[in-house]
C-alpha cells in the first residue's frame, strides 16, 4: 500500500517541487493543502502516514498545525517534517519541541529530503 | 535532487515570482506611507516578508542564485523590520524598491535565456548597510508579564511571539478569543470573524484546539492584542460559538493581591442570607434533574446504537458533567453548613432559665459542638431539642428528694450529644432520670382511647406510643410546654427534616431519645423503585437492603405478611395496596425493600427496583400533605414526577394497622 503524505505548503512552486520530490519515491502518494485550514479540512478524510509542513503560513502556522496534530487522539501518530529557512532557526526548534519529527531547511537538495522522509518514516 | 530545470518548473516559477512581485509592490506602496510616519502595520509588513521568503525559497530549489541570494538578503532585513530590530525608513523601503526591481530584471532574464545574466552585488551590499546602520533594540522577556498558558506560547513563530511582545509593549490588553466551528465551513466562519475581529484589534496567532471531529467541530485559540476593552469586544464577537477572556498582566494580578491581605486581615468570612445559598441550591437541583434527563438520555442512545459513537462521546460529557456537579453540589451543601454548637449555646441558656422556674438542679452536658448540619436544619431543629430537653427537666430527672432517696446524685444530668454517621447527623438527647415505664405508657393510651385495651403490643411499640397525638403522661401540664404540644410535635418537626426520632429507656436509670437526621435536605439520595403502574423515590439513608424472595417464604402471622430474614421477623407491606393500586401478576418472586428507623424494620414489598438517584425533594400540595407514607415529590430524569415516601409513617402506620 503507498504511503500517504500531505505537503502543506502556502508557495503553489514549491509545493509543486516538494510534490515531485516525493512522488519520485516508490510507493509515496502525494496530497497538497496549500494553506493551514486546508490542511486541517483534509485530516479527517485521509489516513496520512506523513505530513510536510511550511512554518509561516496566512491563516495558522506550521507550529500551530503541529500542535494541532499532535494534541489530537486522531491524528497524533503522523509523524510531521518542517520545511523552514535557515533564519528560522528558533522556529525549527519550536517545531521538533512540539513533536515533529525531522526538519530540512530550504533551499534543500531533493535526496536530502527524501533521506528525511526515509528516516522519519522508518524504512 | 539535481535541479530539474524542465520547462514546467521554469514556467511555474516564473509564473508564481511575476504573482508575488505584483504582490510585493502593492504592500511595497504601503511600507513607504509607514516611512513617512503612518502608522506601522504588521501585516504588511509580515505579507512582504512572506513573499519574499517564498521567492527566496523558489528560486533556491531552482538553482537560480542571484535571485536566491538577493532575496536571502532582502528577507534578512524585512525579518529584522518584522521583528522591530530595524525601524522602517524611507532608506529601508528605496532599498526594498530596488532590490525588487532587481529580481524582476532577473526574472525576466530566465523567462528569455533560461538563466540569470547578472549578480546582484551591488543591491546586496545596499541591503547589508541599511541593516547594520538600523539600530538592534534589545528586548526583554515581555511576555512574561503576562499570566499566559505555556502552550500558546509555545505554538508561536519568533515573529508572531514578536507582534505579542509588541502588544504588551503598547499596553495593549491582550484577549483570547475561543471560537468553535463546524468541520466544514470553518474557513469561512474563523475568516468572518477573523475580518470582525482585525476592525479592533490585531490577531497575534490562530491555534486550532485538538480534538476536532466531525460532531464537535473544530476550536480555535485566537490570540489578539487590542485597544479595546473586554465588554466592546464581547459586545462585538460574543455568541453561541465564540467565547472571548482576558488575558491579565500579571502585575495586575499581583496588585489585587497585594491589597487582599489588609482585606483579609479585617474579615475571613462572608455574611450570605440563606435565602441566596437557597437560591443557589435551588439551580444545582435543577442541574441534578438535567443531569438525571442526560443520563438518561445517554442510557436511551446506547440503547438505540450500542456504545458507538455519539453514545459513547455522550457518556463520556455526561461521566464528566456529573462529576463536576457532585462537586458543585458538595461545595453549595458545605458553605449552607454550620456547627450544631450554634442552638447548643442558646439552647444551655434556656435550659438554665427553665430549671430555675421548674425548681430542678441540673447539669447539662454538651459533646460534638463542631458536629456540622445545614444551617435550615439547625434552626429548624431548635424547638424539637428544646422540647425533649424540657420533657427530660419535666419528666425525666426527678426531684432532688426523690434522687436522693434512690441514691442518685441530687443534681440531675441531661447530655446532649451530637455527631456525623456516614452521610447523616446523629443528635442524641439523654437523661439519667426516672426512665419511661411502658406499661405505665400503655394504660395511659387506652385511657386516651388511642388504642384498645385488648391489643397486644411489644415493648417498644408501647414506648412509641408517647409519639402518637394526643398523648401526655404528665398530669401536671407545665406552663412552659404549654398543653397540646407533646412529643408528637418534635416528632413531627423532625419527619419534616426528613428525619427520624427514637426513644430508649431504662426504668430508673434514664432516657435517651436519638434523632437521625440527613445532612442536608435539599438533595438526597433515593433507591427509585416501580410499584404497580407507579414509580416512587425511597430516600436511601432509610433503606437498609432489598431482597429477591420466593413467594413461598412469605408467612402469615396475625393476620400480616411476614418474612424471616437472618432469624428476626420482618412484617411486609404492599406498596400497591398502601397507596391503592392495581396489583400487579408477578412471577415466583417478590422484591422486598428494607427499610429501619431505629431498631424497627419494615419489609416494603415492590414490583421492580429501578436504581439509585439523587433527587430534590420538592413539596407537595396541600391535598397531599397530610397524605401518610408521603413525604413529597421529585421529578426524575424522564420528566416524571414521582413521590417520595416517608419510611417513618410507613413503619407507623404498619404497626398500627393490625387487627
Amino acid at each position: 500500500m503507498s504511503k500517504k503524505v500531505l505537503i502543506v505548503e502556502d508557495s503553489r512552486a514549491m509545493r509543486g517541487l516538494i510534490r515531485a520530490t516525493v512522488e519520485q519515491m516508490p510507493g509515496f502518494t502525494t496530497f497538497e493543502a496549500g494553506s493551514g485550514f486546508d490542511a486541517l479540512k483534509s485530516l479527517p478524510s485521509h489516513r496520512y502516514d506523513l505530513i510536510i509542513t511550511d512554518i509561516n503560513m496566512p491563516d495558522i502556522n506550521g507550529l500551530e498545525l503541529i500542535s494541532f496534530v499532535k494534541g489530537h487522539p486522531q491524528y497524533k501518530d503522523i509523524p510531521l517534517i518542517v520545511v523552514s529557512t535557515e533564519r528560522s532557526e528558533e522556529d525549527k526548534k519550536r517545531g521538533m519541541a512540539l513533536g515533529a519529527s525531522g526538519y530540512i531547511v530550504k533551499p534543500f537538495k531533493g535526496d536530502e529530503l527524501q533521506e528525511l522522509i526515509k528516516k522519519v518514516i522508518g524504512e | 535532487m539535481t535541479t530539474k530545470k524542465d520547462e514546467r518548473s521554469k514556467g511555474e516559477f516564473l509564473a508564481e515570482a511575476e504573482d508575488i512581485l505584483e504582490d510585493l509592490n502593492q504592500h511595497l506602496i504601503q511600507m513607504e506611507g509607514m516611512a513617512e510616519g503612518g502608522p506601522v502595520d504588521p501585516d504588511v509588513v509580515n505579507a512582504v516578508f512572506r513573499g519574499v521568503h517564498s521567492l527566496k525559497g523558489l528560486s533556491g530549489m531552482m538553482g537560480y542564485n542571484a535571485i536566491s541570494g538577493l532575496s536571502h538578503r532582502l528577507e534578512s532585513l524585512l525579518d529584522a523590520l518584522r521583528m522591530g530590530r530595524v525601524g522602517i525608513t524611507k532608506d529601508v523601503t528605496s532599498t526594498i524598491n530596488a532590490a525588487l526591481e532587481r529580481i524582476k530584471e532577473l526574472s525576466e532574464d530566465i523567462s528569455r535565456s533560461g538563466s540569470e545574466r547578472s549578480e546582484a552585488t551591488d543591491v546586496n551590499e545596499k541591503i547589508d548597510a541599511v541593516l547594520t546602520s538600523g539600530q538592534a533594540t534589545e528586548k526583554k522577556s515581555l511576555i512574561d508579564e503576562l499570566a499566559i498558558d505555556k502552550a500558546l506560547v509555545s505554538v508561536l513563530t519568533e515573529y508572531e511571539e514578536h507582534r505579542l511582545k509588541e502588544n504588551i509593549k503598547a499596553k495593549n490588553a491582550i484577549f483570547l478569543v475561543k471560537a468553535r466551528f463546524d468541520l466544514a465551513t470553518f474557513d469561512k466562519d474563523l475568516t468572518a470573524l477573523n475580518d470582525h475581529l482585525k476592525a479592533m484589534s490585531e490577531i497575534i496567532s490562530t491555534l486550532p484546539a485538538s480534538g476536532m471531529s466531525p460532531e464537535t467541530g473544530i476550536e480555535f485559540n485566537l490570540l489578539i492584542g487590542s485597544r479595546e476593552s473586554l465588554d466592546k469586544i464581547k459586545d462585538e464577537v460574543e455568541g453561541p460559538k465564540v467565547e472571548v477572556s482576558e488575558i491579565k498582566y500579571k502585575a495586575e494580578e499581583k496588585k489585587a493581591e497585594a491589597a487582599a491581605p489588609s482585606l483579609r486581615s479585617l474579615s475571613k468570612t462572608v455574611r450570605v442570607d440563606i435565602s441566596r445559598l437557597d437560591n443557589l441550591m435551588n439551580i444545582v437541583g435543577e442541574l441534578v434533574l438535567s443531569k438525571n434527563m442526560i443520563t438518561q438520555i445517554s442510557k436511551d442512545l446506547r440503547g438505540v446504537q450500542g456504545f458507538t459513537g455519539l453514545a459513547v462521546d455522550l457518556h463520556k460529557a455526561s461521566r464528566t458533567f456529573e462529576r463536576k456537579l457532585g462537586e458543585l453540589q458538595e461545595g453549595v451543601i458545605e458553605v449552607r453548613m454550620v456547627p450544631i454548637g450554634q442552638i447548643f449555646t442558646r439552647l444551655i441558656q434556656a435550659v438554665k432559665k427553665y430549671a430555675g422556674e421548674v425548681g430542678k438542679d441540673i447539669e447539662l452536658e454538651t459533646l460534638g459542638e463542631d458536629t456540622e448540619l445545614d444551617k435550615l436544619m439547625v434552626e429548624d431543629m431548635s424547638d424539637p431539642l428544646m422540647h425533649l430537653i424540657r420533657n427530660s427537666l419535666d419528666h425525666g430527672i426527678e426531684s432532688a428528694e426523690e434522687r436522693a432517696r434512690r441514691g442518685k446524685d441530687p443534681k440531675g444530668k441531661i447530655r446532649l450529644n451530637s455527631f456525623p454517621k456516614g452521610n447523616r447527623v446523629v443528635i442524641t438527647v439523654e437523661d439519667d432520670g426516672a426512665g419511661i415505664d411502658h406499661e405505665k405508657v400503655r394504660r395511659v393510651a387506652v385511657q386516651k382511647g388511642l388504642i384498645e385495651e385488648s391489643e397486644a403490643l411489644t415493648r417498644r411499640e408501647m414506648l412509641d406510643l408517647i409519639f402518637m397525638p394526643g398523648f401526655s403522661t404528665s398530669e401536671k401540664v407545665s406552663e412552659v410546654s404549654g398543653r397540646g404540644v407533646g412529643m408528637d410535635v418534635v416528632k413531627k418537626n423532625v419527619s419534616k427534616l426528613s428525619g427520624m426520632i427514637d426513644i430508649d429507656t431504662e426504668i430508673g436509670r434514664g432516657t435517651i431519645f436519638t434523632i437521625t437526621l440527613p445532612i442536608t435536605l435539599a438533595i438526597i439520595k433515593a433507591l427509585i423503585v416501580e410499584v404497580s403502574t407507579e414509580t416512587f423515590a425511597v430516600p436511601l439513608s432509610a433503606v437498609l437492603e432489598s431482597l429477591m424472595v420466593t413467594k413461598d417464604k412469605v408467612a402469615t402471622i396475625e393476620k400480616r405478611e411476614v418474612i424471616t430474614l437472618r432469624g428476626e421477623t420482618l412484617p411486609l407491606v404492599h406498596l400497591d395496596r398502601v397507596f391503592r393500586l392495581p396489583a400487579q401478576e408477578g412471577g415466583d418472586y417478590i422484591y422486598v425493600v428494607v427499610v429501619g428507623v431505629a431498631e424497627r424494620r419494615l419489609g416494603l414489598v415492590v414490583d421492580r427496583l429501578v436504581g439509585q438517584q439523587e433527587i430534590v425533594i420538592k413539596s407537595v400540595g396541600e391535598k397531599l400533605r397530610n397524605v401518610p407514607g408521603v413525604a413529597g415529590a421529585t421529578e426524575l430524569g424522564d420528566n416524571d414526577v414521582v413521590l417520595v415516601l416517608d419510611v417513618e409513617s410507613l413503619i407507623d402506620e404498619a404497626t398500627q394497622r393490625r387487627g
